[in-house]
């Protein structure tokens, strides 16, 4: 049986890709995903704002009280070093490939137009197979105007891919007006992947704090059907390669990405969820429903069921909302016993 | 051969040759010694090797005793070994010392000499110390300067290897171990050329080794001792000899030629001045210029002043001497003079009766005293004595330098003669701490120094509080060596960087004539002329001043610097200076902030060289104006209705006055009045805290928090405000016992230091925009002078009857008086919250002794003390003896007050006649368990003090002094970690195991924090601190859990951040426990490294991460048949990494060597673990009743 398939021009041993998180952060965690079948691995992202901040915080925290008291001119040592900046991250990345055979590929979250660029660079430099970009930006400026928003997630795919030379992915949220539209300008932009969809993290409010809380909820499987239904649609009508991210947490779920396109399904959340060793069970999983339904490769099934290729492509149009509503019979609660 | 020219202090330039030359080191922190141990400690966790190619071994010990311990050990054992300390640490060692020059043996102590406290501490520069350490054998070698300190520093070694005397290397702290100045370095191949291998070699010989065994340090008895001690002497007397013949060694190596004793001045001088230390440099400079006028005048520098050799300080003398003023920078009360003065005039009075003397006459010798505690020592004053050597009948004893009007044996001198050349510039800075101006001037320092070539020297000048704190620098550039040993009084360029200093002092006293001045301005160019008080626009017009001004704040927050205008003022510096061409400056400056501030990561090199670019920009020249037009001046320093010792005494000391108060306005016995931090108004607050009445829930948690006990609150009668100035706020209070009265919450607006936390513990949000709190922070200036009469009209308003309050209660406390108020703490700090709370449940009766630390600065560090009395007059009262005695200093207290309270009552019994029986019996038998029996007990005291007065009787007399002791006292020891768990340990062992009733609070900030963040014993395990800089690899100390092994000690384990009642509930038990009881409180401090802000809630991350497990020892439980330990928090919820990583302490460490912090993470994690399964294993022992157990009233569960 085959279960290759190929992604950002890498060729994979099997569509299950580990999307950035923080399990990722131990080189250990990076082993054990590559021995437990994971084809390739998208480390945790570089946040450029997050180097900023760590750098303005750990210069505010030295400089605190420093020359004001005569006993007490500093308050540490001087530790001749700091790993700051992208050092750390980029270390990782060299680690990383050094501990696995398996593609390694960096995610990047940049602030300024420099800072993707030199970023991206250096992720590069350090080893990386191909990098993620991953734009999470919330457009809260009422003046910024959709056009804007585009032609900036363009022109930052544009750049980066006149400085690295390694396929470059971009995931992107669904909230998008015309999302086939900007699917098809960031393909115009030379992206070598779109990544659908980023979960941007919802902020909850405590009541009992009158607080605004970041909240970090995992996904579930019932997330994956936005994601197979814009695969789907964007399936042949755009040349770079797509990888489903959010909702992927079965075999099932696997097989479906492939199904409606995707090149690799990439999965984080089952993995916080059952333990790193889960990626056996859903790879096991593919095999075994591959097997019983007589699938011989992946490639076979890559894109089967896309809008295009599929029985009823109605069906991933506003026709398929209208028939959720005729067809939905309210649920009349049990009788109290 | 080329050596690189550097600009660094002292203790660098020594630490640099020590760390070099030895093999170990033993160290302890002290200031001013601290930095060479931590450059030493620094240097080792980089693995930089000493001359041999090893790395030296550098030990923390947990006193300077231990240290010198640690030192004579490791010297036996055959290790070359130096140390560093001073002032009462030097002490410590003294009996070390005695064995280490007894045996022979060759070291060298580094002492960055410092004023012994006597009447009062003092952390700066004299010859007090190591004049008391003079009779320990050590040979003393002298500094005077920053070079020399590097250079003495290896003499010093070398001549101790051939001589086998160990031996002192000394120069003034602060003067000469903090001044930055551009020195020749030392290369290693030089240090290699002074050190004779065969010499290290017969030290090893020498020393302990089982394989060819010996005994050394045996005891001996009168028929031999005696011989014995005296058969070091050939050493002794060849030593003065080795010791030259070293210095040129070291001549011929660096082409530096010191002697013995060096003259400067003429070969026909009459008159001379001997002197050691910093003061010869001012001392040479003084001469030189003399000389110029043909004055007859010279200086003798002592470099080796043990053993002291007196044919070589005669050769050094011209024959032509007819007076020798030898000034000695120590006192020695009843001396018949200071020891320096006594052993020149020994040694001129030998050679005429031996026929030796240079002199055709014997010479006047006669003895001054200067610059004890770093006091200016100036060459106008040199004037001044040799102008006083010309009279007919010199004072056989001087001072100089201050106006003693009560012995009257002060000289006189003209302040302003000035030997300053006109070469060389000189500029004087007024900075915050807060915003870097210290850093950029030490970097400006380098600049000039190092990258253009020409002789810099700074010298800083800081505050004694910790928040707000004042710096001034003083900085010396130019063409000619620089050996001003003094602070700046002519400047050419000044610069004030807090506008709102113009408003305090008058900065622009030290300009001359011409001079450029630099004022960070909100205001600009055309408008900041109305916004100057008249004494500095006369200054401006009448001097002459270029005057420029720049918006530095918004400059600086345009850059992305926030309040760091440090860059930007600098910048202008260069800019209008003219030291440097402006655009090699500009490149210089640059090329320092990515050498200083790269390792920080590129985002902080990007914003200050954003600053560079945008400064320039900003800079405006000020047309002056021809008249003083302000309508007002500079503000007095204390109000008009401060008190008289306040108005004369205090007032000149916050007016930068100080220096001219004269010996007849000083406290005799080092005795002050309390209370007096109220009269300096500090305004250091951009922004205070405002009330919002209807939100309030009245809880308290802010009064509690507040570290300078400027937030307050109050319950009083409804119609008692009719005459309440105009924004004073009031609500119905929430209390049933004070139905219908009126709640009062009012902020000091002047003392209030703008920390925040009050206002992030406020648990009450508005309901309609739940961003605002009952207390919201706004700007200071424009409410200032509203809340100013608020404040003053709060403090008029009745305090609320302590008897109706509950005292368990933070809701009640809150309304208890502080009798601790505005200190100079730290904003935000961690320390004062707990000390305040003292104040307010047991002020009125209430004994503290004080370890030095943090604790004793703020507490008792002049100008103005935070202790204060209530409106009886009664409030604690409080004594700093020494860093290490505090408990045994309380403890005293407390034999006093127990013996004292025994006799009285001894004599009640005997004067129950006079005093009447009810009354007798009543003061004998009061238990005065609560608030309302002490007050009681304090009525009938009163009432026997009036029956007293009327009896003649010698025991009705002694009576009346001692009846105070009748009314319970209440006596408490306070201090840091650094004296609990180490070098006070063994002290507080003693007290908590003596059984007497004394409170000691550990105030554990985990880290030394007074000097700068060592590590201590509390220092937890992972973290950085100094001393510890590759991360703690040892778990803190279980105080607490040692104490409860004695089974009969109180201990309480609290963080008030965590939990407020807990603390209360621990402070009442720890006090009515009748025995010894020890409360260790989680204090978060600048030394941690976040935004101290935070602070209360980084406390409550400790605890539920398990790292502060809160919990009570109460003995008191054992007798009802209870646990006596009581664990109050839950078991652990939060990973220890998520409390850690708040503080940079330990992120620097993850950062990095981030293999290293996990592994330590790990082991901290299984401590947490460990301890928390053993706590709990004792919460939940089964207990017995035991009858031999006192039981207190108090013991609760």
């Amino acid at each position: 049986m085959d279960l290759t398939t190929r992604y950002l021009g890498l060729e994979l041993k099997n569509p299950i890709v580990v999307s950035p998180s923080p399990l990722s952060e131990q080189i250990d965690s990076v082993k054990r995903m590559e021995d437990a079948g994971a084809a390739a691995v998208a480390l945790h992202s570089l946040f450029e704002e997050q180097i900023t901040l760590q750098s303005n915080e750990l210069d505010a925290n030295l400089v605190q009280g420093e020359n004001s008291f005569a006993e007490a001119l500093t308050y540490f040592p001087d530790m001749g070093d700091y790993k700051m900046g992208p050092d750390a991250y980029l270390d990782h990345i060299r680690r990383a490939k050094e501990a696995v055979n398996i593609p390694i590929i960096g995610s990047l979250n940049g602030v300024s137009a420099g800072g993707w660029l030199d970023f991206a660079k250096k992720i590069e430099e350090a080893g990386a197979d191909a990098l993620e970009l991953n734009v999470y930006f919330i457009p809260t400026n009422p003046g910024m105007t959709a056009q804007t928003l585009e032609d900036m997630y363009a022109s930052i795919v544009q750049s980066i891919k006149k400085v690295v030379a390694v396929p470059v992915a971009i995931k992107i949220g669904p909230y998008f007006s015309a999302l086939a539209n900007v699917a098809k300008r960031l393909d115009q932009a030379c992206a070598n992947a779109l990544v659908l969809f980023n979960r941007f993290y919802q902020p909850d409010i405590d009541l009992e704090t009158l607080e605004v809380k970041p909240d970090l909820f995992l996904s579930g499987s019932n997330e994956l059907r936005l994601r197979l239904r814009w695969v789907a649609i964007l399936y042949g009508s755009i040349k770079a390669d797509m990888a489903i991210t959010g909702g992927v947490h079965t075999a099932q779920d696997v097989i479906k990405s492939m199904m409606v396109g995707a090149n690799a399904a990439m999965l984080t959340s089952a993995l916080l969820k059952h333990g790193i060793d889960h990626l056996k069970v859903v790879l096991d999983g593919v095999v075994e429903w591959m097997e019983a339904h007589e699938y011989e490769s992946i490639r076979q099934m890559q894109g089967s069921m896309s809008h295009k290729k599929c029985p009823e492509p109605a069906a991933f149009e506003r026709a398929n909302y209208m028939k959720i509503l005729t067809e939905y019979t309210p649920q009349t609660p049990s009788p109290m016993k | 051969m080329s050596r690189p020219v550097r600009t660094l202090d002292g203790n660098e330039a020594v630490a640099n040759i020590a760390y070099q030359v030895s093999e170990v080191a033993a160290i302890y922190p002290i200031t001013p010694s601290s930095p060479m141990g931590e450059w030493a400690d620094q240097w080792m966790s980089e693995g930089r090797p000493n001359i041999w190619g090893t790395v030296p071994l550098i030990v923390e010990l947990e006193s300077e005793a231990g240290a010198s311990a640690a030192v004579h050990g490791a010297l036996q054992a055959g290790s070359l070994v130096t140390t560093f300390t001073a002032s009462q640490g030097l002490l410590l060692m003294i009996p070390n010392m005695l064995k280490i020059a007894g045996e022979l043996t060759p070291a060298v102590f580094h002492i960055s000499a410092r004023t012994l406290a006597t009447h009062a501490l003092s952390i700066f520069g004299d010859h007090s110390d190591v004049m008391a350490a003079r009779s320990t054998g050590f040979a003393m070698l002298a500094s005077g300067s920053v070079q020399e300190a590097q250079d003495m520093a290896l003499i010093a070694h070398a001549a101790t290897l051939e001589s086998r005397v160990p031996f002192v290397h000394f120069f003034e702290g602060f003067r000469i171990s903090h001044e930055v100045n551009r020195i020749e370095q030392l290369l290693p191949e030089d240090i290699r050329a002074m050190i004779d291998d065969d010499l290290v070699y017969a030290h090893r010989q020498r020393a302990m080794s089982p394989d060819r065994p010996f005994i050394r340090g045996t005891a001996q008895n009168p028929d031999v001792f005696f011989q014995a001690r005296e058969a070091c002497n050939p050493f002794y007397d060849a030593c003065p000899a080795i010791v030259q013949k070293v210095m040129d060694k070291f001549a011929a190596l660096t082409g530096r030629q010191y002697k013995l004793f060096d003259y400067t001045g003429a070969p026909d001088a009459e008159r001379i001045v001997v002197i050691m230390g910093s003061g010869a440099e001012a001392a040479a400079e003084a001469v030189e210029y003399l000389m110029e006028k043909d004055e007859k005048v010279g200086v003798v520098v002592v470099h080796l002043y043990r053993p002291f050799a007196a044919e070589a300080f005669l050769s050094a003398l011209p024959a032509t001497t007819r007076t020798i003023a030898v000034l000695d920078r120590t006192k020695e009360p009843g001396a018949p003079g200071e020891p320096m003065f006594l052993d020149v005039s020994n040694a001129i009075a030998e050679a005429i009766c031996d026929g030796t003397s240079p002199f055709d006459k014997m010479p006047k010798v006669v003895g001054g005293r200067y610059g004890l505690s770093s006091r200016e020592f100036t060459p106008a004053m040199l004037k001044g004595v040799f102008d006083h050597l010309k009279e007919e009948k010199p004072m056989k004893r001087f001072t100089v330098g201050i106006n003693d009007d009560v012995s009257n044996n002060s000289i006189q001198y003209d302040p302003d003669f000035s030997t300053e050349h006109p070469e060389t510039v000189r500029a004087l800075f007024y900075g915050l701490g807060a915003d870097g101006t210290v850093g950029a001037n030490k970097n400006s320092i380098k600049i000039i120094g190092e990258d253009a070539g020409l002789c810099a020297q700074g010298y800083f000048v800081y505050d004694s509080r910790k928040s707000g704190a004042m710096t001034t620098s003083h900085l010396r550039f130019g063409p000619r060596l620089i050996r001003s040993t003094y602070l700046i009084t002519k400047a050419n360029f000044i610069a004030c960087h807090q506008f709102s200093f113009m408003e305090k002092l008058n900065v622009l006293k030290c300009a001359q004539p011409g001079a450029t001045f630099l004022l960070n301005s909100i205001y600009g160019p055309d408008e900041v002329w109305d916004h100057l008080p008249r004494t500095a626009q006369r200054e401006i017009i009448e001097k002459k001043l270029k005057f420029y001004v720049i918006n530095g704040f918004q400059v600086a927050k345009e850059a992305g610097m926030g309040g760091r205008i440090n860059t930007v003022m600098q910048t202008c510096f260069f800019y209008i200076s003219g030291v440097l061409p402006q655009e090699d400056a500009i490149q210089s400056i640059k090329k320092a902030i990515k050498k200083t501030y790269g390792k920080r990561g590129d985002a902080i090199v990007q914003k200050n060289w954003t600053a560079v670019d945008m400064a320039i920009d900003n800079l405006h020249e000020v047309k002056v104006p021809s008249e003083v037009t302000s309508s007002f001046d500079i503000r007095p320093p204390v109000p008009p209705e401060a008190p008289e010792f306040v108005r004369e005494f205090t007032a000149e000391i916050i007016a930068e006055n100080g220096e001219n108060l004269p010996v007849s306005k000083m406290p005799v016995d080092g005795t002050f009045p309390v209370g007096t931090t109220k009269w300096e108004k500090r305004n250091i607050a951009l922004e205070i805290p405002s009330w919002d009445p209807d939100v309030c829930i009245q809880c308290g948690k802010c009064v509690m928090v507040c570290p300078h006990a400027a937030i307050r609150s109050k319950v009083v009668d409804a119609d008692s405000l009719s005459n309440a100035p105009e924004g004073f706020k009031s609500v119905k209070a929430k209390w049933k016992n004070f139905d219908g009265k009126l709640f009062v919450l009012q902020v000091a607006p002047e003392d209030c230091t703008g920390c925040t936390l009050c206002a992030q513990t406020c648990p009450a949000k508005n309901k309609e925009e739940a961003k605002l709190r009952a207390l919201n922070m706004v700007e200071q200036a424009p409410i200032r002078d509203r809340e100013r009469d608020c404040w003053n009209y709060f403090l008029s308003l009745p305090q609320v009857d302590r008897n109706a309050l509950n005292h368990n209660a933070v809701k009640d406390v809150q309304l208890l008086e502080p009798l601790f108020e505005f200190s100079g703490a730290c904003a935000a700090c961690g320390e004062t919250p707990y000390v305040k709370l003292l104040s307010q449940l047991f002020g009125d009766r209430l004994y503290i002794g004080n370890a030095t630390g943090c604790s004793s600065i703020y507490g008792g560090n002049l100008p103005t003390t935070p202790w204060a009395p209530n409106k009886e007059g009664r409030g604690p009262t409080w004594s700093n003896s020494l860093f290490e005695d505090a408990a045994e200093f309380s403890m005293g207290m407390r034999v006093t007050v127990d013996k004292q309270r025994q006799y009285a009552c001894e004599l009640v019994k005997r004067l129950e006649s006079v005093i009447g029986g009810e009354l007798a019996q009543a003061l004998l038998t009061s238990e005065q368990r609560e608030e309302a029996d002490i007050f009681e007990q304090r009525k009938r005291v009163s009432a026997l003090k009036e029956k007293l007065a009327q009896s003649d009787s010698p025991d009705a007399k002694m009576l009346l002094h001692i009846a105070d002791f009748l009314v319970k006292k209440s006596v408490w020891g306070l201090g840091g970690d650094g004296w609990a768990y180490d070098i006070g340990y063994g002290g507080l062992d003693h007290v908590i195991a003596s059984g007497y009733n004394v409170n000691l609070l550990v105030l554990d900030t985990e880290v030394y924090s007074n000097t700068g963040g060592q590590c201590s014993k509390a220092t937890p395990r992972g973290a950085v601190a100094k001393f510890a800089a590759g991360g703690k690899p040892a778990g803190k100390k279980d105080l607490g859990l040692i104490a409860m092994t004695y089974g009969n000690v109180y201990v309480a384990h609290v963080a008030m951040g965590a939990n407020d009642s807990h603390t209360i509930k621990a402070f009442r038990e720890a006090e009515a426990y009748d025995g010894p009881s020890l409360i260790i409180a989680y204090c978060h401090c600048i030394a941690h490294g976040y935004n101290l802000a935070m602070g209360l809630e980084q406390q409550k991350a400790a605890v539920q991460s398990g790292h502060w497990p809160l919990f009570r020892y109460n003995p008191d439980l054992i007798k009802q048949g209870k646990n006596p330990f009581q664990l109050d928090s839950k078991a652990p919820a939060l990973a220890l990494d998520k409390y850690i990583y708040n503080e940079t302490r330990y992120k620097m460490l993850s950062l990095s060597q981030p293999e290293l912090a996990r592994k330590l993470l790990e082991e901290a994690e299984n401590d947490v673990a460990t301890r928390w399964q053993l706590y709990n294993y004792l919460a939940n022992m089964q207990c017995e009743p035991t009858s031999d157990t006192p039981a207190s009233a108090e013991a609760t569960e």
